[in-house]
């Protein structure tokens, strides 16, 4: 089934709110996005705030994933892809931005989790090996210290020489987390993390996101809208390439301004 | 930009420079090559090269009129012979294989394809040229036959088994045997990959040389029957090649010139071949 | 087997003989006929392997019998007196091909990296077409361009100043003939090269992609996501590429015969001519006299055979064992 889009010369700003009393992290404006000659995203404006947790959810298919990996220009490595707009990240234009540095900043966490094949140890101190550890550190204090913050250290302080592929699913998930922090990133990015997980290591991972707020701005794409509700203070609806609706989580759920919004969170949709 | 940082860029742009020239050399390499058989080749190529028999040493002109039409005389047994087994095994193996013998099969043409040329004419010498005592195109044909045999396998079986399994159900859900359902739908469906197969083998067996040196051997003169020394322009470049003479040695570059022109145009067109072809045949 | 199955019908019970019915159905459908037809050739493709073999085998019986295991390391190769040993070419066949591989591997598995890691897709595809077709030009073209080309270029420039710079080497002394161990060497790297380029490139790009995105959102280069995740993912399969190439190598003929002037000598210089297994094969096989000289020279093809099968098996196990790790692993 087909949805409306919103109608024409209608000004979707109505819907798209930014929180009171917030700083913004990533100021977007105008964006498309094309694969090939299929374009993916349009017109997307907003901004997401600083240290928050903001979930993107939407049918599959809706651009959300795409949407994320244009911030940090993960979009790039798939090819004869096109982005255009802007992306500022604390005022500066990303495109204009060194790609190495804006990764480093900008971490990302993929849906399956994708360990390499190496040691535990080896993968989390893999970032902090081509950035460089932290001043005043060992590699293995900074390793540490990731997997503490990853909430994953007590389960393998004794098997860090093992393979990450000896762990289960969601201790995967969290090594990557962990191996994301290590290089201190402002921003990070989650695609999925949790849709090939089981509800306690989901439950894990959202308790540690949520730790995790008060020093990064994370951003999460979710089809699981349970999730959004526990974890995001803000949330963004993306319906076939557009950005709907976006304001925060409490007001979005209860009170959607827009009604596919409430379609799609009332289960109505699809 | 930290210092550390300039150094990581600086590391990742000589790599791309250093990996990029060792693309670049590795593709040179195959101009050079064209380049200068085109030019030496191309310069000594003339009708009289195509038309006309081999001159003793010292007196002028003559050409390879006996190789040209040896070798299409070994290429043709080596496909008469090469060509069934390795399409019949390989429809084997994608249509009707059990476990086991698939693993054999499999295995043996692995075995096959890996055989170096030089040993698999030691092969064919000892299977044709010591019962008949006699070197022949025969001989010759056969050696290159088992060559292609592998190549011919392992391309039919992979096409045949790219060809969804639906086609063939629906061939048998409208009362068709089995083999008929193979053999009107499915064989059909895969037969532009299948014939990419067959011709890439042949391009790859017509330069051969090391299994024809004492199989099919030479002959300066027109071989009448299949049972004779025959020549082929692999061996002549060789001989001719070698050879002391300078009128020997331009003869090589343009026999060259006709051989590489051949294999590549072999090439290109199985290549063009598949690509023009639709989905079902990759 | 199925036709044991028709000739028993008649004595068994009628089980059998219900088999034999829906058999004697199947038959007239014609499907019997071709699973056996196809079966037969099937069969065919072991049975010349195994015939390969048996003939390598048997018609080496003479000099086996007579030398024993000392025809791997005698050094004398003389058709006048009927003595034979195989080491001149052993050794030679193993330095030409080392030294190959020393020049090809940085070669091959740079493009390759350079093919599937940095190079626009548009480019990679047309470089790679143009390398594929490298591979495909017969050896006998090699061997001409060696002959003519290579080898002056070694005699007059390459062989004269690497004596000039590394002449208290042992390795570069000697006079300098053109042909030798190098220049066969510097002759099959060029030959070897498309074979490791193309499939390496093949393995690199099936390294799933998450791998390199993985090392990218951590802000690595692309080089370092290319050196440190991608190229040790894919390494047993670049290693098997390197294997297949060796496997090649070993049994290339014309091209070597062409360019390392065929003098069974073990000589410590690279510049010194020699032979190898395949070349003397080519050179001598139609003039052996007697027996023992065809004999010895048909035991050198089995050793080249027997060397050349392990090989191809451990490349084709590496290789198998990247391609899947990545399907294994989801």
């Amino acid at each position: 089934m087909a949805y409306p889009p919103p109608a024409e010369g209608k000004k979707p700003d109505a819907a798209i709110r930014f929180p009171a009393g917030a700083v913004a992290k990533f100021q977007i404006s105008d964006l498309d996005f094309y694969y090939g000659p299929k374009k993916v995203l349009m017109d997307i404006s907003l901004a997401i705030p600083e240290k928050t947790i903001t979930a993107l959810i939407g049918p599959s298919g809706c651009g959300k994933s795409t949407f994320l990996r244009t911030l940090n220009r993960m979009s790039e490595t798939v090819r004869h892809t096109r982005m255009e707009g802007q992306i500022l990240l604390d005022g500066t234009d990303i495109k204009t931005m060194d790609l190495v540095t804006l990764r480093r900043q900008v971490g990302m966490v993929f849906q399956k989790p994708n360990p390499f094949p190496k040691t535990i140890f080896d993968n989390v101190a893999y970032g902090l090996r081509v950035n460089g550890v932290p001043r005043g550190m060992t590699l293995a204090e900074a390793v540490e210290k990731s997997l503490h913050r990853a909430a994953l250290w007590d389960e393998v302080k004794d098997s860090l020489r093992k393979s990450a592929y000896a762990l289960s699913g969601g201790q995967q998930q969290r090594l990557c987390i962990a191996r994301a922090l290590a290089v201190n990133p402002q921003v990070l990015l989650l695609d999925e993390p949790c849709s090939a997980l089981d509800p306690i290591a989901t439950a894990k991972i959202e308790d540690l996101l949520l730790t995790l707020k008060d020093v990064c701005t994370i951003v999460i794409v979710t089809h699981n809208m349970q999730q959004a509700a526990r974890v995001s203070t803000v949330t963004g609806f993306f319906l076939l390439g557009r950005l709907i609706e976006f304001n925060e989580t409490r007001i979005l759920f209860k009170t959607p301004a827009r009604k596919e919004t409430e379609d799609y969170i009332t289960g109505r949709f699809g | 930009m930290s210092l550390r940082m300039a150094r990581r860029k600086m590391v990742n742009l000589l790599m791309f420079t250093g990996t990029g020239v060792c693309a670049v050399v590795s593709v040179l390499a195959l101009c050079f090559i064209l380049g200068y058989l085109l030019w030496n080749g191309g310069h000594y190529l003339s009708w009289s090269f195509l038309t006309k028999l081999p001159t003793p040493v010292g007196q002028p002109g003559g050409g390879m009129a006996n190789a040209i039409v040896g070798s299409g005389k070994i290429l043709l047994i080596a496909a008469v012979t090469g060509i069934p087994v390795g399409l019949l095994a390989g429809v084997y193996l994608a249509e009707f294989g059990g476990n086991t013998m698939t693993f054999m099969v499999r295995y043996a043409a692995d075995l096959l394809n890996g055989v170096p040329s030089i040993v698999t004419g030691i092969f064919a010498y000892t299977l044709v040229v010591v019962p008949f005592h006699e070197f022949s195109a025969v001989a010759g044909g056969l050696a290159l036959g088992i060559m292609m045999i592998p190549i011919v396998m392992r391309s039919t079986e992979d096409f045949l088994r790219a060809v969804p399994g639906t086609l063939l159900e629906g061939a048998l859900a409208i009362g068709a045997s089995r083999w008929r359902g193979i053999a009107t739908v499915v064989v059909p469906a895969a037969f532009r990959g299948i014939a990419t197969g067959i011709l890439l083998s042949m391009a790859r067996v017509a330069g051969e040389t090391a299994p024809l040196l004492f199989t099919s051997f030479n002959n300066r003169y027109w071989a009448t029957g299949w049972m004779q020394p025959t020549a082929s322009l692999p061996v002549m470049i060789f001989t001719y090649a070698i050879s002391p003479y300078d009128d020997w040695q331009r003869q090589a570059w343009a026999a060259g010139f006709v051989l590489l022109m051949l294999v590549l145009l072999i090439n290109i067109c199985a290549r063009a071949l598949l690509l023009r072809g639709h989905p079902t045949g990759r | 087997m199925g036709t044991v199955n028709t000739m028993a019908a008649g004595s068994r019970g009628p089980e059998a003989a219900a088999d034999a019915r829906s058999f004697a159905a199947r038959l007239r459908n014609g499907d019997e006929i071709v699973h056996l037809i196809t079966l037969v050739f099937a069969a065919g493709v072991c049975l010349i392997v195994c015939l390969l073999v048996f003939e390598l085998y048997r018609n080496s019986s003479v000099p086996r019998h007579q030398f024993g295991w000392d025809f791997f390391v005698s050094r004398t190769w003389d058709p006048v007196f009927d003595n034979f040993g195989a080491l001149p070419f052993i050794y030679g066949t193993v330095v030409t091909s080392a030294l190959s591989l020393l020049l090809a591997i940085p070669l091959g598995v740079g493009g390759a990296i350079f093919l599937a890691e940095f190079a626009q897709p548009r480019l990679s595809d047309l470089l790679t077409f143009i390398v594929e077709l490298l591979a495909a030009v017969p050896s006998v073209i090699f061997g001409l361009l060696g002959i003519f080309v290579v080898v002056p270029i070694m005699r007059t420039t390459v062989d004269p100043i690497l004596q000039k710079f590394f002449g208290y080497l042992p390795l570069f002394s000697g006079p300098i003939y053109g042909v030798g161990f190098l220049t066969a060497g510097v002759v099959l790297a060029i030959m070897i090269v498309p074979y490791i380029l193309s499939v390496s490139r093949e393995v690199l790009l099936a390294v799933p992609p998450d791998q390199r995105e993985a090392a990218l959102s951590l802000g690595a280069t692309r080089w370092e996501s290319t050196w440190q995740v991608v190229v040790p993912y894919a390494k047993t399969g670049i290693l098997g590429s390197i294997f297949l190439a060796l496997a090649r190598a070993l049994g290339e003929t014309m091209a070597v015969t062409m360019v390392i002037g065929n003098d069974p000598k073990i000589s410590s210089s690279l510049l010194a001519p020699g032979y190898t297994i395949a070349a003397v094969i080519a050179n001598e096989f139609t003039e052996a006299t007697g027996k023992l000289y065809l004999q010895s020279l048909i035991e050198l093809g089995l050793v080249l055979f027997i060397i050349t099968v392990i090989l191809n098996g451990l490349a084709r196990l590496l290789i198998l064992a990247t391609t899947q790790r990545g399907s294994i692993r989801s």
